[in-house]
């Protein structure tokens, strides 16, 4: 894998995403509903891009259709508890036939408290492009609370029915250890 | 266990009608307390080479459960061969492998269906004390929702050190009491 | 009717739960659910150092530990930018085919245990012990190895170790020769795997499925050959493909990936050169004992990196090796400490769970039992 497709890869992808180049100074600009996606560049040979979350699916769907990212890798998230947006919500992409990898990065916010409820970590499902985004975005709102917004499935999958919190925030202790819950059936899409 | 003096015969209390009236003797009870003894000792010796594991396999240690219960070490030779799947059916739970938050409940429910006389042995490090895993989701030891005869730590054990956990509980089942018509006998 | 299965059923192997909707033996829809053996192995990871998670990670996939661990040495030293030395390359490379032929041998064993054939079980599981011991005798244990270190291995092969592993692939090749004779061409066999679970390319990618299940339904993806690492270049091998997607083909496949493996090994045991296994690199490799009661320096070096960990540089890395059932990824996040910000496992088994209903429905109950034999789900790794 060399630079040269990368760079390839990264200038049609911007293109077709019709992302303004920015101006040489500007490169560290915020993103904005102008320009919801930027290049971080090639990272441990990755190519990185970081997007608002409004750009998440356009993005994703160009990456399938076009470029041929027919397998969804992954999806998680990273807590930075000083951050203001405080979580990145992670993807990974990956091309059968160009034997490339993407990463995608969202930030997104806390949920506040009680006083503003409408501030929710929420981004867009990707369950519509890729089915295996089902499980893993589960995964994602077990650990961190993430909402994909879109998912009608987001039981708890690797936790169960009554756990409080999100075990994998950075302020939940970590030996924090809850009741014992008596065995219920996991509330099945079957039996509902 | 064989000190404890067993309530088979009341010595305080005066014979029942038509019952010889020897039978309230001491060295009549010392009979009886000597039946008993030799009746638990033939019933454990029974017992402990008919051990029917039940093995809860959740992790790691289900690898060297695999090998202990195949040819190279074989756990036939102790009668412990046969896994039943099936908690009716066992008289030995073995607890292979870490036991979470989630699943402790079901651990219960498993132990709970098993008929008397049963066991536990809990398997390797994790089902022992939780092992290296202090977290919110990891259960530290098993004993804290069913009690446990025999512990075996190793992550995961040897199956040497499993065999010989096998052959202690059979010691323990074989000095154990064993009442078989009614709590009393 | 819905019938629930598991988490510790007579029929399966793994703490999975399958709840199916049946229509007489018929399974109409399945909704699984997993997580069983949740055992916060991210949450662990965010308080130990660098080099404290190795035991951790072996315990993901306990039936090929070494390719969990050289994936997660490799993403650490991707951050770190460390060049690995050629002996460590080459005997990592033949480590994880060696687990790999560790891992499909205990998937083939337990998944024609499950339909009865004791004889190919204890066959595959004397070939599989032999090899255990033989790992014991390199890294000090039978299943969870703990060998990989950042930057090297943790001990150099002891002497007749190569002697040993000619041996034990010769008796692969007798006992394996066995069992194709036992089960390949076996009716029963045959009528409970042929056209069970099938899958088509299309339909596995979009579940995520990776490695030997989708090589099953005929695309030979395989990060070996497509996006090379370790030493995977410069050996010859091919990527076995299946034509149905269907229980029978899986079994295949894995079959055939273990001759493969073998071919490999056999070539990397003429290829390892000598040298030192650990790079000359202070920010991670240990230094030698006799130096660190003798010497001031050595002592704080040690000192430091048991107490604070080695400081890796910020930043983060994902790294994809072909683990035995699929892509195993880690996607590692630091911040320039010696405890990681964040490790994350993209585990093969759970994205599998995430699409085994679509395996399951539409066929009999009773093949629920060999299609999840099949997955091979690993439980450390699927639910973490």
């Amino acid at each position: 894998m060399t630079a040269t497709v990368f760079t390839q890869l990264e200038q049609s992808l911007l293109q077709s995403l019709q992302v303004p180049a920015p101006p040489d100074a500007d490169e560290a600009l915020p993103l904005s509903p102008e320009r919801p996606v930027r290049s971080l560049g090639v990272q441990h040979g990755i190519l990185v891009l970081e997007l608002l979350p409004e750009a998440l699916v356009r993005v994703a769907r160009g990456l399938r259709d076009d470029f041929g990212f027919d397998l969804f890798l992954d999806v998680t998230a990273v807590d930075w508890p000083d951050r203001t947006p405080r979580f990145d919500v992670v993807y990974h992409f990956y091309s059968t036939t160009h034997h490339v990898r993407i990463r995608l990065k969202v930030r997104v916010h806390q949920a506040a408290d009680a006083t503003a409820p409408d501030v929710r970590p929420e981004v867009e499902t990707l369950t519509g492009l890729y089915g295996s985004a089902g499980y893993m975005e589960r995964e994602c709102h077990d650990m961190y609370g993430i909402v994909f917004r879109g998912n009608a499935d987001l039981r708890p999958i690797l936790l169960y029915e009554g756990f409080v919190g999100h075990p994998l925030r950075k302020d939940y202790p970590k030996q924090q250890e809850q009741p014992l819950v008596p065995y219920r059936p996991p509330q099945s899409a079957l039996v509902r | 266990m064989y000190g404890k003096q067993l309530p088979i015969v009341d010595v305080t209390r005066p014979a029942p009608a038509g019952a010889s009236a020897g039978s309230a003797t001491p060295g009549k009870h010392a009979t009886f307390e000597y039946l008993t003894t030799r009746k638990d000792e033939l019933v454990g010796w029974a017992r402990k080479f008919s051990l029917f594991p039940y093995p809860f396999v959740t992790a790691c240690c289900a690898m060297e459960f695999m090998a202990v219960s195949a040819s190279n070490y074989d756990t036939d030779r102790f009668g412990a061969a046969l896994p039943r799947f099936s908690p009716r059916q066992a008289d030995l739970l073995m607890v292979v492998g870490t036991v979470t938050q989630k699943q402790a409940p079901i651990l219960l429910k498993v132990y709970e269906q098993m008929c008397e006389p049963k066991w536990v042995m809990a398997f390797g490090v994790c089902a022992t004390s939780g092992g290296f895993y202090q977290n919110y989701a990891s259960l530290p030891g098993i004993d804290r929702i069913i009690p446990v005869d025999i512990y075996v730590p190793g992550c995961p054990p040897r199956p040497e050190m499993v065999i010989d956990g096998i052959m202690r509980l059979q010691e323990k089942i074989a000095n154990g009491r064993h009442p078989i018509i009614n709590d009393r006998f | 009717m819905v019938v629930n299965i598991g988490p510790s059923h007579p029929a399966t192997h793994g703490t999975v739960q399958i709840i199916a909707e049946l229509d007489g033996e018929k399974v109409l829809r399945t909704d699984v659910h997993c997580g069983y053996l949740h055992r916060g192995f991210e949450k662990e990871c965010e308080d130990h150092t660098w080099h404290n998670l190795i035991p951790y990670v072996d315990r993901l996939n306990y039936c090929s530990a070494l390719i969990n661990n050289f994936a997660y040495c490799d993403g650490v030293e991707r951050l770190m930018g460390i060049e690995i030395t050629p002996r460590t390359k080459y005997l990592r490379t033949l480590l994880a085919e060696y687990s790999r032929l560790a891992d499909h041998l205990t998937c083939v064993a337990a998944s024609l245990m499950e339909l009865g054939a004791m004889t190919a079980f204890l066959y595959l599981v004397t070939v599989r012990d032999a090899m255990y011991e033989h790992l014991a005798a390199l890294t000090g244990a039978r299943v969870t190895y703990s060998y990989g270190r950042i930057g090297g291995l943790a001990a150099d092969v002891p002497e007749g170790w190569f002697k040993r592993l000619e041996e034990i692939l010769r008796d692969y090749e007798l006992y394996l020769e066995r069992v194709h004779g036992l089960v390949d061409r076996n009716r029963i066999f045959i009528d409970r795997m042929r056209n069970v679970g099938t899958l088509s390319t299309a339909e596995a990618l979009h579940w995520g499925f990776t490695g030997p299940i989708l090589r099953s339904t005929g695309v030979p993806r395989d990060l070996r050959k497509d996006t090379p690492y370790l030493a995977y270049a410069e050996l010859d091998f091919d990527v076995p493909v299946g034509i149905l997607g269907d229980n029978y083909d899986r079994y295949y496949v894995r079959m055939r990936e273990m001759d493969e493996s073998v071919y490999m090994i056999r070539q990397l045991m003429d290829m390892i050169p000598d040298g030192p296994i650990n790079v000359d690199d202070r920010r991670c490799v240990f230094p030698e004992k006799q130096l660190v009661y003798g010497e001031i320096e050595s002592l704080i070096n040690h000192f430091k990196l048991v107490m604070e960990g080695p400081v890796v540089p910020a930043g983060d890395v994902y790294v994809g090796h072909e683990a035995a059932n699929g892509e195993l990824g880690f996607y590692i996040v630091s911040n320039g400490e010696g405890v990681p910000h964040k490790v994350h496992v993209r585990s093969p088994s759970f994205v599998h769970m995430g699409g085994a209903h679509r395996m399951l429905d539409g066929y009999q109950l009773a093949d629920i039992v060999t299609t999840f034999g099949s997955i091979n789900m690993i439980g450390g790794e699927c639910d973490r």
